[in-house]
């Protein structure tokens, strides 16, 4: 929804006399998206005291904070970002996460799992070298420290099955927990904020949103993303399957193979797990055309000409028993 | 817009209905295999699953039923959200089970819908449960309704059954308030007329499921004609260093309904201030024009003290005002409703309290009759009942706008989310005191 001329965009096959006479008043699928998610951030912002956004400088939430400028602006937004850094970020993650939040004049907060293991909030299990795990004692650890009511958070329904059961609004007793047994039902665009003390609120706007609908933000929006989203050369090691960064916090085995490749990120995470798919895809559209041809590897010839490493990665890992 | 459509696309969502044996989990399954909207990877865990458990067959229901409990007991207990896409439009589907026991599984997959599908077993034909779908259907005023009668190929294809099932269907529609309406005739399990056009129904003229959910039109589905906005959010930047800002005093809220223009005469609810359009803001730029359900933020040529839960709407159409109300609700909580008992209740962007003065009678939802002298209502029962809230609602009938003429009903201290309601038409009208009266 940007000027007067985006609307009518969205024609079928009988709009498009319409439009020849008529303005048609009809949504495409992105602003649909866009102000369903608007919505959400206002009723947040007017249903609790303090809310906080969850930042982390991946994609997902590049999409909130730009949704965060549409729901608030002018006015600055109205509430704090907060990264839970699990210490074994990208680099470039973390330059683009304070840059980001600098930019649009934002309270950034970052609770460390290092600072958390020091303090002995957080333990790690012997053997357990991944932190995505001890990232939740920190999330709920800062939650306490700062009385947050609600954390607006960039999840989508479409990343795994369970997820998939979430409401936009997810309520958290006092231990952080969810109950998929016992939620809120959430009828028509009517949320249901209400907390007891102690009690908190997981909010997530992006919950219709696919990778696809994403990628299609970020590219009309102009967004800009963390540079190892697209094709760079990375020395990757195989592990579990996958290639992963070559990164000192965990050195390179004799029996291991290392490579070097023309890779980008997926998803981001753990710097030590976050696998790289090998991909010459340098922009936004090459990322549309490889997330496209991923689903439809089998629609015939015309798709498979387009069918990428990504698309070749995602079949290895599924093969791998 | 992306490189994958040549045409901008748009957005269906849907729900399905249907009870674990009517192959509802299976049609999602063929919906999402055959128009290759599954990742490689997913479409090889159905295979080894098929595998080990199926005989060899792939049992497309494993895609659907996600969590644990549920595949254990083999139903789906709550709500699931799908997503899937074709060139032609991207699709939303809300995956409800139909036990009698989770109507408010249904209403709340149901409620933003712009389609329901209703799957009818082609031996059994219209049941019960099928009447009670499409009841519930009609009740939440979902414009489209597809009644997909499905394992076609256990009855050899007969068009005589399909015409008879029709007919059952056919029956009771005129006590629904479902205007468009279409039978399929499909093989969930073997893919026939789900996305591809089955050889075993020369007799079927009409499109497969997929098709028709490619090209229903849905662009009328929103209310377009009677301008209403519930006030969200109120944005006043007071940026002490640009003047422009420092006076800025913007209304931020989604059009619930209609079309608003630059200019327009509006008034505001419930204080019934008048003014006019000055100013449509979005971070984008400004429009001439917006329209329902756009998210945008108002400028008003006076200013007014306007809050969170004011309405601001055509000053030339206005919509219903009372704190008495009438009411038809499903109702969500294992504590039956009583009358006497004191809730909040959430409509657009305002929470009053609110008492149930009365509950006039229950809805039979197999055969909408109305069942008198009721002095409660129990989970998933829907029924009319009377309120009194603490402070008037500005609101419209539901029939006339899905978003003015809903709302919820929260328990205190519990804070859960008990009942939810779909406005009867308004008996009064918004009487404004100081109409024409501007500051």
């Amino acid at each position: 929804m940007r000027t007067s001329l985006r609307m009518g965009r969205c024609r079928g096959e009988i709009g498009f006399l319409n439009h020849l006479t008529m303005k048609s008043y009809h949504l495409d699928h992105l602003d649909y998206l866009e102000t369903e998610a608007i919505h959400i951030m206002r009723e947040v912002a007017s249903e609790f005291e303090r809310p906080a956004i969850l930042f982390s400088g991946g994609k997902d939430s590049i999409c909130l904070l730009r949704l965060a400028e549409k729901a608030f602006r002018p006015s600055d937004i109205p509430m704090p970002f907060l990264n839970v850094a699990t210490g074994h970020e990208f680099p470039e993650l973390l330059e683009f996460r304070d840059r980001r939040a600098k930019e649009l004049g934002a309270k950034l907060i970052v609770r460390t799992v290092d600072e958390a293991l020091e303090k002995g909030t957080a333990v790690q299990a012997a053997g357990q070298i991944s932190r995505n795990q001890l990232q939740i004692p920190v999330l709920l650890g800062a939650i306490e420290e700062y009385r947050f009511d609600c954390c607006i958070g960039g999840a989508r329904r479409d990343e795994e099955k369970a997820r998939a059961k979430e409401r936009f609004f997810s309520f958290r007793d006092s231990f952080g927990q969810w109950d998929p047994k016992n939620q809120r039902p959430e009828i028509w665009n009517l949320y249901n904020g209400r907390l007891n003390p102690g009690e908190n609120m997981r909010v997530f706007p992006l919950s219709n949103w696919t990778e696809m609908d994403v990628w299609e933000y970020i590219k009309r929006e102009k967004l800009e993303v963390p540079s190892i989203y697209f094709s760079h050369k990375r020395r990757c090691v195989r592990r579990g399957g996958q290639w992963v960064p070559d990164t000192e916090l965990m050195p390179v085995k004799s029996n291991e193979e290392v490579k070097d490749l023309i890779v980008r990120v997926r998803t981001i995470g753990d710097i030590i797990s976050t696998g790289c798919v090998e991909s010459p895809a340098s922009n936004c559209d090459d990322i549309i055309a490889e997330i496209a041809a991923a689903r439809v590897t089998e629609r015939g010839s015309r798709a498979d000409d387009r069918v990428s490493e990504a698309a070749m990665e995602d079949r290895k890992k599924a093969g791998y028993f | 817009m992306s490189s994958l459509y040549s045409h901008p696309v748009d957005l269906l969502r849907f729900n399905t209905c249907g009870s674990v044996d009517d192959g509802k989990s299976t049609l999602i399954g063929r919906l999402l295999y055959d128009s290759k909207s599954l990742m490689e990877d997913q479409i090889e865990a159905l295979e080894r699953s098929a595998d080990i458990t199926g005989g060899g067959q792939i049992n497309l229901a494993n895609l659907t039923d996600g969590l644990r409990a549920e595949r254990e007991q083999g139903i789906t207990i709550d709500v699931a959200y799908r997503y899937f896409a074709t060139p032609h439009r991207k699709f939303i589907i809300a995956d409800t089970p139909g036990h009698v026991q989770y109507t408010r599984n249904m209403v709340t997959g149901a409620s933003s819908a712009n389609l329901s599908i209703i799957l009818i077993d082609a031996r059994q034909g219209v049941i019960e449960q099928s009447r009670r779908h499409a009841i519930i259907a009609s009740l939440l005023r979902i414009p489209h309704l597809v009644v997909a009668i499905n394992k076609m190929d256990l009855v050899d294809w007969s068009e005589e059954r399909f015409l008879e099932i029709k007919t059952q269907f056919e029956e009771f529609l005129p006590r629904l308030d479902i205007k468009d309406v279409k039978f399929i005739p499909v093989s969930a399990l073997n893919g026939d007329n789900i996305v591809t056009a089955s050889a075993h129904t020369p007799w079927y003229p009409g499109p497969t499921l997929l098709g028709h959910l490619e090209t229903v039109h849905i662009a009328s589905d929103s209310n377009l004609s009677n301008f209403r906005f519930p006030v969200q959010w109120v944005n006043r930047p007071n940026n002490p260093t640009d003047q422009t800002l420092h006076d800025f005093r913007g209304l931020s809220g989604q059009i619930a309904g209609g079309i608003v223009k630059i200019g327009q005469k509006v008034t505001v609810l419930p204080s019934g201030f008048s003014s006019t359009v000055k100013q449509i803001w979005t971070l984008d730029g400004p429009l001439e024009e917006a329209f329902s359900p756009q998210s945008v933020t108002l400028v008003l040529d006076h200013d007014l003290d306007i809050s969170r839960g004011d309405v601001i709407v055509d000053a030339e159409d206005l919509p219903g005002a009372s704190s008495d109300l009438h009411a038809k609700i499903c109702w969500m909580n294992p504590r039956p409703l009583t009358t006497g008992k004191q809730y909040l209740l959430k409509h657009t962007t305002q929470t009053v309290k609110a008492a149930v003065t009365a509950i006039e009678h229950k809805i039979n939802i197999s055969t909408l009759e109305k069942e008198n002298g009721i002095t409660e209502l129990a989970m998933n029962d829907i029924g009319e009942i009377r309120l009194k809230t603490a402070k008037p609602l500005i609101y419209d009938g539901y029939a006339t706008n899905r978003l003015t003429g809903s709302f919820i009903l929260i328990e205190e201290g519990t804070n859960v989310t008990v009942a939810a309601g779909m406005l009867l038409p308004p008996t009064e009208i918004a009487r404004p005191e100081y109409r024409d009266f501007a500051i």
